[in-house]
């Protein structure tokens, strides 16, 4: 009886010795042969894993043997609640791939992100570039600024030649454009739903919104509180919004973004508002003849503004064992060299340098020559303006979407975005 | 019918099985008790009972570390904007509710009627097909559903988890369909319990098959009934999983799916540009928790203490 019961200690005690017992970091490995020392990049690209691993990766560890870097996403949704919490446990990577504005300002607040200000060759970023990664003086940077993405629209070339269409480039040509395509009766003239409410804002509003309150000088007037959200402009890129449905498939309530990338791959649409990330995909999935324009102009105005949004840095983890091979690589991340490999890896992920870049894919060449073309701003709702509560992004998210759904008039909606800004943003008070 | 009578049979029963000796050797510590409620005493109080009460202790402070008191609390449920969110995800949350209770249990009941029934050829098969969804993945059947709701290649043209009035009711009916299984079974259970000498004394008495289910086998089932309510109260209450699944965190359109489980994700973890509070989060979770409370209390020491159980 007795040892039974010394027994069952015993072995409850080993159990939870063993427990306790010390778990190895599979981190620790990359660093662990001969000289090398190991970087790991946090990221929430998993989409891009392959092309990190089998092109950019390999043309760092060509010049650099010494540093052996590893690229560790995770799931997109997951990335800024998963990266917060391993940087306050101390176990996130060396390299924090940085959203733009905001969430990655807080981590340098809270001191998880290195100060890059004198970083060798971020000279080579301009304002509206380094604009997304500075604190708000401007005056220091904490991530190098790595990609943008361009809105505009794709169109199936082949439906515009079986109609006969040509690329709009007014709106009044847009409308005549999806008109045409919606009497043909044959294909859903303008591919997307508001399911997901994202893309009512940001493929929809974020797409046409810049050529209504003219780029970034409208978009800083409503951060210096000179514009209000509930002027003519807004209202009118509602409107112009809120034409779109007509032209949307049926039922496009509850069509979610998946859906409507299939709708169009599967060659049923005619036009897809949507940004340059969607190239790559769109490369791969469909088997007809692609072309790119870029949001018509409203009536009465000859200056086109595009959405090049700057979307994607890299910026150093404070706490990482390895600042100097971290900066090394981010220095080459500024680089020209990377810059072009960037950008033919991922077509449609343009780099935010200076240098001059050729890109190989035609469509997303297409998209980049808008730049030449138009002025580049970014979305509105990023800088400054998401900070308090509402948030004005995930306002627009759902505004635009009720618009589209037909709960919601275009003024009433400018309205309630501008009642929002004033319930917390000082300027516009 | 007897009701039971537990205390006086545990008296006797523990009275004439303690013989002297044992009372010395009783005073000793069980040492053996440590081995085996030890660890889940453990992991109980560090992964449930800690956080639990540490989650309550974050909603006393603010972002910045400072105690706040109830201050949480008061923002959360007087600020203008807040509280209509919190309110409108608690209605919600009950309308979800709702459609279970009078949409679940009486298709549950049905069910487990008919399975019961000598007369239906192929029970188990059904039983067995009623019951799969339930072990099912939340996420394969929100997919699934998408599909078959999908206006673009579904089977119906209404977009009816794109309409904020149609949303919320699709959802919860999805979530039934799922989960009716779990109901059925509790009741078929009851139900196959139920001694033939009983449906036979009402037969000889005369009566007829609905009269058999409504005056003898319904009663029987009633206290299922209520432990069945009770575990989908505190289960929609927590719900989180469909919702976020189908409609994602904003849960649209324009909120009219948002429950307190996507009120909460985004209130802690943030979203898109949002960051996440922890401490307001903390606020919405104690709200919530004190919420499912309630109602558990209300079902314990308003129906469940009147509950007869029979013994057969």
């Amino acid at each position: 009886m007795n040892r039974l019961r010394w027994g069952a200690c015993a072995v409850g005690a080993a159990l939870l010795l063993s427990a306790c017992g010390e778990g190895t970091d599979p981190r620790e490995d990359s660093g662990a042969d001969g000289d090398q020392t190991g970087l790991v990049i946090e990221s929430w690209r998993n989409d891009d894993l392959a092309i990190w691993e089998d092109v950019i990766l390999p043309a760092f560890h060509e010049e650099h043997p010494d540093i052996q870097v590893s690229f560790e996403p995770s799931a997109p949704d997951d990335y800024n609640a998963a990266l917060e919490a391993r940087l306050e446990g101390g176990t996130a990577g060396d390299i924090i791939t940085c959203r733009p504005f905001d969430v990655s300002l807080g981590l340098y607040d809270d001191g998880h992100l290195t100060d890059v200000t004198d970083l060798e060759g971020i000279d080579a970023f301009d304002e509206v570039a380094m604009s997304a990664w500075a604190t708000d003086e401007g005056d220091e940077f904490f991530c190098v600024p790595t990609a943008s993405v361009i809105h505009g629209f794709l169109y199936n070339a082949e439906i515009f030649d079986e109609l006969d269409l040509d690329e709009p480039t007014t709106e009044e040509e847009f409308h005549d454009v999806l008109g045409a395509v919606a009497d043909d009766g044959e294909y859903t003239p303008l591919v997307m739903g508001t399911a997901d409410q994202w893309e009512a804002a940001t493929m929809g509003l974020q797409n046409i919104g810049p050529n209504y309150w003219e780029g970034e000088e409208g978009r800083n007037r409503l951060v210096e509180g000179e514009e209000s959200f509930d002027d003519s402009q807004y209202v009118e890129a509602f409107e112009e919004l809120q034409s779109w449905s007509e032209y949307m498939p049926q039922g496009y309530e509850s069509v979610q973004y998946p859906d409507a990338q299939n709708v169009f791959t599967l060659g049923d649409g005619a036009v897809f508002p949507t940004g340059s990330w969607e190239i790559a995909l769109f490369n791969e999935q469909a088997d007809f003849e692609m072309g790119a324009f870029g949001p018509p102009l409203p009536e009465g105005r000859d200056t086109c503004y595009i959405s090049d949004h700057t979307d994607i840095g890299m910026g150093i983890n404070a706490a990482t064992d390895a600042p100097e091979e971290a900066r090394i690589f981010l220095e080459w991340t500024a680089t020209e060299e990377f810059a072009d490999l960037y950008a033919n890896a991922l077509p449609g992920f343009y780099p935010l340098t200076e240098h001059e870049i050729e890109v190989e894919d035609p469509l997303a060449q297409e998209f980049l020559s808008l730049r030449d073309e138009c002025e580049s701003t970014i979305r509105n709702s990023y800088q400054f303006l998401s900070r308090g509560d509402p948030n004005l992004e995930n306002q627009l998210w759902d505004l635009s979407a009720q618009l589209l759904n037909g709960e919601v008039e275009p003024q009433e909606a400018a309205e309630q975005a501008q009642e929002g800004l004033e319930r917390w943003y000082e300027p516009q008070q | 019918m007897t009701q039971t009578q537990t205390s006086e049979a545990a008296t006797t029963a523990s009275g004439a099985e303690t013989p002297p000796r044992r009372t010395r050797e009783r005073r000793r510590f069980p040492v053996q008790l440590l081995v085996f409620l030890g660890p889940a005493v453990v992991v109980y109080t560090v992964f449930m009972i800690y956080p639990l009460v540490d989650s309550m202790r974050l909603s006393l402070y603010d972002d910045a570390g400072a105690f706040v008191g109830l201050g949480n609390f008061v923002h959360l449920l007087t600020d203008d904007l807040l509280s209509a969110r919190f309110w409108n995800a608690v209605w919600n949350n009950l309308v979800f509710f709702a459609v279970h209770l009078l949409v679940q249990n009486p298709i549950g009941l049905l069910l487990a009627a008919l399975l019961t029934s000598s007369r239906l050829p192929g029970r188990a098969t059904y039983r067995a097909l009623v019951f799969v969804p339930t072990t099912l993945s939340v996420v394969i059947v929100g997919f699934v559903w998408q599909l078959i709701l999908n206006p673009v290649w579904g089977f119906v043209e209404t977009p009816l988890l794109g309409q904020s009035s149609t949303a919320l009711i699709t959802l919860a009916l999805m979530s039934v369909w799922q989960y009716v299984g779990i109901p059925m079974i509790l009741f078929y259970a009851v139900l196959v319990s139920i001694p033939e000498d009983f449906l036979e004394a009402a037969r000889i008495d005369g009566a007829n098959a609905w009269q058999t289910f409504w005056r003898v086998k319904f009663p029987l089932v009633l206290p299922t009934v209520g432990i069945v309510s009770v575990i989908t109260y505190v289960a929609n209450m927590n719900a989180f999983d469909l919702i976020y699944a189908v409609k994602g965190a904003l849960a649209g359109p324009n909120f009219a799916s948002d429950i307190m489980g996507t009120l909460f994700f985004r209130t802690f973890f943030g979203f898109q540009l949002e960051r996440g509070s922890s401490t307001m989060g903390a606020t919405v979770a104690t709200l919530m928790f004190l919420l499912i409370l309630a109602g558990v209390l209300l079902y314990f020491f308003g129906y469940q203490r009147r509950v007869k159980s029979y013994e057969f």
